[in-house]
């Protein structure tokens, strides 16, 4: 339809930002260690060794720069730290570099720097270089932050996309759609009685304690953009296996229910910034829940599912009444819909 | 149990189905007006549930759907104005025209900005009192009278750079032209609750009355859906054509009176272009003359209906036309799952997130 420009939903992390990420980047980037799309890349600095060190990058462009649970800064921190922790790795250094637009308030610069150290220590990573740049007014849109992380796998963890078998278990951290409608609702002004608040959080430690209880965890996923539908997709078309889940066991809070309900969106499709999807051998299942639940961040921790052998590649949600459907990735920018 | 999971209960859908079932002696077949009803039965596995005894097909009733592709250049035309923001319902922005969809002018330079409702357009236009806006105004007797309650605010705080491109479009009349047609043979209607909370379900007895066909409004639950299949079903066991209120909880028999006054207020009936269904004669609201200023149509010097093709997209092989007039199901439709996805759609059925190509899609997949 439009073949020469880049459209918003490119960047939507549905199909067409993968369509755009092969097609674009892994296309003439080509490399083995790239072109396994996973949340971090595992390489190794020294070429006899086993790959161990993770490094990953991630891009912050979120309007409200302050929302309710977090802001740019703490989100620059908890992205890149959980796309580390999602291949076992612990983090241990981020860069961070800003995109700061002419005209912006120093006050609240010092707000989001504040709050990015902050998280930084409570994630127990250190930001040891950086780099600031300031375009001209129009130019960005207020602030834009970039952080690169690197970690370190411990030996005999072997966490990846592709690693998902057809028994394991499917265990997902706690409630989903916090953040996406967080900022959705805050962004667009529209009130509710109950705020609702960003998930936003670093997932190292809840990784850790999980690996702790089952050192080999199958596959880990943080399920921002497009979603637990859209990260359950990808898992199960890297893995080539399905995934059967069950829509009465994923934990949504009632007030993102509600607002999801209101503006026509489907949870399973919302951005988290502070939950996981883990994929479990069966066996290690029951330990890894109850580390998971023992956790600030996986209290409401629950099994949601199954990976299966039947349709590789595919999604399929069980509903409370007993049908089957499938759950396809996102494909565009999710659209509140009209009446 | 809350108020909303008790219409989720899978018990009493269980004893529903059954229920339907067992009336069903033949067939049943019930086409659904309401893209939200298609949405949901889809979501919810029904049609599955209730195979093969009971065919649902899906109707018109996504505004996004059937609104023109002359109308989408000529939103696009609007916004590549430069003095002109245009304000839109984000369902809309990726509706293909003949060339491009709003999402593409976008990214090539129009100013176009996804709005909540025509109250928050009404506040662009206060904020930005240099620019004139311009609300793409779409959507059934549902959405029309919060469209209407705009201009009307619009007026009274005499606003001089806000303007509604009105595409709004009436049930009664599509419903009717589609079964005048007599392509699809149906023993049912499911009646759009949304749209009859407004009009009262009286606005629906001519199905029962005129052409012998059931209907039963239905809410947007599970079990709201059953219910008033089962209605349906009875009636056609009884062989007795009726109108039901299947959604007690939000619809009577006069409708919301106030909603109607404000649209006979701010609108007058016209013709409308409809994808799929060709041009109906007074299915459309215009703005009334004394709403002229608040009128893109007149303000711009744009033609009543837009020129150009209704469903351009039919020259590609596209069936979406079929679709709305439930002739053909999805799956029927040669580009449906190949050339034709929610990611690179070609006709608007896949493109809403109500279009009953996307609901198959999304939730059934391609079955090879």
């Amino acid at each position: 339809m439009t073949d020469g420009v880049v459209l918003l939903a490119h960047g939507s992390g549905g199909i067409l930002s993968q369509e755009l990420i092969e097609n674009m980047f892994v296309r003439h980037h080509a490399n083995d260690v790239l072109s396994g799309m996973e949340d971090a890349a595992l390489v190794s600095l020294d070429d006899q060794a086993e790959a161990r060190v993770a490094i990953t990058t991630d891009s912050f462009v979120v309007q409200p720069l302050f929302f309710p649970g977090g802001d740019i800064g703490k989100l620059s921190v908890c992205g890149t730290v959980n796309d580390l922790a999602m291949r076992g790795a612990r983090p241990l250094y981020l860069t961070s570099a800003y995109i700061i637009e002419e005209g912006f308030s120093l006050t609240e610069l010092e707000r989001i720097v504040v709050s990015q150290a902050a998280t930084a220590r409570a994630a127990g990573v250190r930001i040891v270089a950086g780099d600031t740049k300031v375009v001209e007014r129009g130019s960005g849109d207020g602030i834009f932050i970039n952080t690169a992380g690197v970690g370190l796998v411990p030996e005999g963890v072997h966490v990846s996309a592709a690693n998902a078998r057809p028994g394991d278990v499917v265990l997902l951290s706690g409630a989903i759609g916090d953040h996406g409608l967080a900022i959705m609702t805050r962004r667009e002004g529209l009130q509710f009685s109950s705020p609702l608040r960003s998930d936003c959080a670093p997932l190292n430690d809840l990784v850790a304690t999980m690996l702790r209880a089952c050192p080999e965890i199958h596959v880990l996923r943080d399920p921002t953009r497009g979603g637990v539908a859209t990260a359950l997709n990808e898992i199960a078309q890297r893995s080539g296996v399905g995934i059967e889940i069950d829509e009465a066991q994923v934990p949504v809070h009632v007030p993102v229910q509600a607002a999801a309900e209101l503006l026509g969106l489907d949870p399973l499709y919302v951005a988290n910034e502070g939950k996981l999807l883990a994929i479990v051998p069966e066996s290690a299942a029951g330990a890894v829940l109850q580390a998971m639940q023992s956790h600030t961040y996986g209290v409401e921790a629950a099994a949601i599912g199954r990976v299966v052998s039947s349709s590789p590649g595919r999604v399929v949600l069980r509903t409370p009444l007993g049908t089957r459907r499938l759950v396809d990735m996102l494909s565009g920018e999710q659209l509140p819909r009209i009446c | 149990m809350t108020h909303m999971e008790s219409f989720r209960d899978p018990a009493t859908a269980r004893r529903l189905i059954d229920a339907i079932l067992r009336q069903v002696t033949g067939s049943l077949r019930v086409i659904e007006f309401c893209g939200g009803h298609t949405h949901a039965i889809m979501r919810y596995g029904l049609r599955d549930a209730l195979a093969p005894q009971v065919t649902l097909l899906s109707g018109p009733g996504c505004p996004v759907c059937v609104t023109a592709s002359a109308d989408i250049d000529q939103a696009i035309a609007l916004s590549q104005r430069p003095e002109i923001t245009l304000a839109t319902f984000g369902d809309m922005i990726r509706v293909p025209g003949t060339k491009t969809s709003l999402q593409g002018a976008r990214a090539e330079g129009s100013d176009i900005r996804v709005v909540y409702s025509a109250l928050d357009a009404l506040q662009l236009a206060r904020e930005l009192p240099a620019r004139e806006i311009v609300m793409l105004g779409i959507g059934f007797e549902t959405t029309a009278p919060t469209i209407a309650a705009a201009i009307a605010q619009a007026r009274a705080e005499s606003l001089k750079n806000w303007s509604v491109y009105s595409m709004h479009k009436l049930t009664t009349p599509a419903m009717r032209a589609i079964l005048d047609a007599g392509e699809v043979a149906v023993d049912a209607v499911l009646g759009p609750g949304h749209v009859a909370a407004i009009t009262g379900w009286e606005a629906w007895s001519f199905l029962a009355t005129e052409y012998g066909v059931s209907c039963a409004v239905a809410g947007f639950e599970p079990t709201d859906i059953l219910q008033a299949l089962l209605a349906c079903a009875q009636d056609k066991a009884a062989g007795q054509p009726r109108v039901t209120n299947s959604y007690g909880r939000g619809v009577s028999a006069e409708g919301n009176l106030v909603a109607q006054g404000l649209m006979a207020q701010v609108f007058t009936t016209a013709d409308a272009a409809w994808r799929g269904l060709g041009i109906i004669p007074d299915s459309g609201l215009a703005i009334a003359p004394e709403y002229a200023a608040f009128d893109a149509r007149a303000r711009y010097a744009l033609p009543g209906l837009a020129e150009g093709p209704l469903d351009a997209e039919a020259a590609l092989g596209c069936r979406c036309g079929e679709v709305l007039r439930g002739v053909v199901e999805p799956a029927g439709c040669p580009l449906f799952g190949t050339a034709c996805t929610p990611a690179h759609p070609v006709g608007p059925c896949m493109v809403s997130a109500e279009g009953s190509c996307a609901a198959h899609y999304r939730y059934q997949g391609v079955v090879a």
